[in-house]
């Protein structure tokens, strides 16, 4: 479906995308994750055929997006960043005449708009104009619309990013539903639920490149222990606890406010740390995420 | 980009039926946004120009008589019609434009699907002659019926005011595709539509200009839609020969759709 090898994005000076190997095989679910300024985003514009390479390989659908760009167009579905739908329209002229860009006859855009919208619920809201409704209704509108023309594959781009729990759940319910029905998926994100839910694999990009990649599971047990202890002292500093827990599982991180110990067995751990005569003033043993691997592959600096 | 026809299969067309498609699914976005919000330019595009023939043409013609051998009113009704034309271009030429491209996006939202720049602006543009003409011909009928139409050739008015629509369109599109806000507009209206309106012979001739204001005055776009609809809508001939005021609209407008076409490259694919 996707193949890039070497792919580079460059902006002047600037490298966003610095040579990366992906290939998304059909029906699969593809994240692309990483802290904001990664270069996610530059891939995706690549794929979906609105920024040209500035170096590599990159085949979309077997054509190449600089001379077939409106043919491989024509067969995606993108859901952007940022919602541009026309909100003086109604939410069922927004996905008709979407459709018409595809050269989709009017009785079959006002049929499929029908089923999208009874699809991402949104059915009871069909002649209401969008700017009133919520951030999880645009999105949710969006989906639908990136969906008009029965895509191969649908590119999403941080699709829950700004949504309430509740809408948040909402769009991955509907995400699971076109993955079900064997619609590739690529989307980015930066949260990690996102991509143990709906991923069957991804790569973690930091500075433009390819850290790691793998399942979500695979890429925690590569790059972290099963387990995590997370302790915090009260007032003290948690330097010196640091100090005093080394040996202490696999790996120790210290937080302004926690330390974090990794290790295969979480209660193992801890009665260690008991033994030391230490006394945390709280304590959780948790199951670790793809999130501590993250943080492990990217690192804890603020990107802005 | 190449004509080539392909192989015929499901869903698959001639890159000119391609096209010819996708122009026209642009004017239709146009169109059925047009319909939801018509009231709003209701007053400038239908109205106001009505107003000025009352107050203007035959209240300030009152006064003034006979200007070129004909009354005032039917002196100034092609200039109020082209100056109609350009205004309602210019307007739909501004926020409009960058409204799609920085707050609806809608722009963005084009360039996702099949649908390539030059459709975009194919589109645009036939959707502003669907505005200029509805608006020409609503004034037309209202200046017939005060008999302020002295030639048969009245009825080519409408193409020259949609020449004179492309001609500013074009350009002022591409203006608003370049810029990042909106505070240019105000700037636009006050130092080139007014002054346009006021000098370009809509209500006056520019002989009575200083010769380095009339050189301005024959810049402008809309001094050579004037003279056109003028020398029609009264069955003279124009200041200039025909060939040359439809020409310097016709490179105007030409011009303009290059530098759109790239305006737009620039900002979405940049």
């Amino acid at each position: 479906m996707i193949y890039a090898r070497g792919l580079v994005k460059r902006f002047g000076d600037f490298v966003a995308v610095d040579g990366i190997d992906v290939e998304v095989a059909p029906g699969e679910a593809f994240g692309f994750l990483g802290p904001n300024g990664a270069g996610k985003s530059s891939t995706m514009r690549m794929i979906g055929c609105v920024s040209q390479p500035s170096g590599g390989v990159l085949r979309v659908l077997g054509m190449d997006p600089v001379r077939d760009g409106p043919r491989i167009r024509a067969r995606l579905g993108v859901c952007p960043q940022l919602d541009n739908l026309d909100l003086d329209l109604t939410v069922r002229d927004n996905l008709t005449t979407f459709a018409r860009y595809f050269g989709i006859s009017r009785a079959e855009a006002r049929r499929r708009a029908d089923e999208l919208l009874e699809f991402v619920q949104l059915a009871d809201r069909a002649g209401s104009k969008v700017e009133p409704l919520s951030g999880g209704m645009k999105r949710r509108l969006t989906i639908a619309r990136a969906l008009v023309n029965d895509p191969d594959v649908v590119l999403l781009d941080e699709p829950t990013t700004g949504l309430d729990p509740q809408a948040r759940h909402l769009v991955w319910e509907r995400l699971f539903g076109l993955k079900r029905r064997g619609v590739t998926l690529v989307l980015t994100t930066h949260y990690m639920d996102e991509a143990e839910q709906l991923c069957d694999r991804l790569v973690v990009m930091d500075g433009g490149r390819i850290v790691a990649e793998g399942s979500p599971r695979s890429l925690i047990e590569t790059y972290c222990t099963p387990e995590v202890l997370e302790l915090r002292f009260g007032e003290d500093g948690t330097h010196d606890y640091a100090g005093k827990l080394q040996g202490v599982g696999e790996r120790v991180e210290a937080l302004p406010d926690r330390v974090l110990v990794f290790a295969a067995d979480g209660d193992e751990a801890l009665a260690q740390v008991h033994r030391r005569g230490l006394t945390p003033s709280s304590v959780l043993v948790r199951r670790s995420t793809l999130e501590d691997v993250f943080l492990h592959l990217t690192g804890r600096t603020l990107v802005d | 980009m190449a004509s080539t026809v392909r192989k015929a299969g499901p869903g698959v067309v001639s890159a000119g039926v391609a096209r010819w498609r996708a122009t026209l699914a642009v004017l239709e976005r146009n169109l059925v946004l047009y319909r939801r919000l018509w009231w709003a330019s209701v007053f400038s595009s239908f109205v106001l120009p009505v107003l000025f023939l009352l107050s203007i043409g035959i209240g300030v013609g009152g006064y003034v008589g006979e200007v070129g051998g004909v009354s005032y009113l039917a002196w100034i009704v092609p200039g109020v019609l082209a100056s109609m034309a350009f205004q309602v271009v210019v307007e739909e030429c501004t926020w409009p434009v960058l409204g799609d491209f920085k707050w609806t996006r809608a722009y963005h939202a084009m360039a996702a699907t099949p649908v390539a720049v030059g459709d975009m602006l194919r589109g645009w543009l036939l959707y502003m002659l669907v505005r200029v003409e509805l608006a020409a011909v609503v004034f037309l009928g209202v200046a017939a019926a005060f008999g302020a139409l002295r030639s048969p050739w009245a009825l080519v008015t409408p193409l020259v005011a949609g020449l004179l629509g492309l001609a500013v369109a074009a350009p002022m599109t591409a203006f608003s595709a370049r810029v990042e806000t909106d505070g240019y507009f105000p700037l636009v209206f006050r130092f080139v539509v007014i002054p346009a309106t006021l000098f370009a012979g809509v209500f006056f001739p520019v002989e009575q200009l200083a010769p380095a204001l009339r050189a301005v005055a024959y810049a402008t776009p809309l001094w050579h839609g004037v003279e056109l609809c003028r020398a029609a809508t009264l069955g003279v001939a124009p200041a200039w020969p025909v060939w040359a005021h439809v020409g310097y609209l016709a490179v105007l407008a030409l011009a303009g759709c290059l530098w759109a076409a790239r305006s737009f490259r620039r900002r979405l694919y940049g």
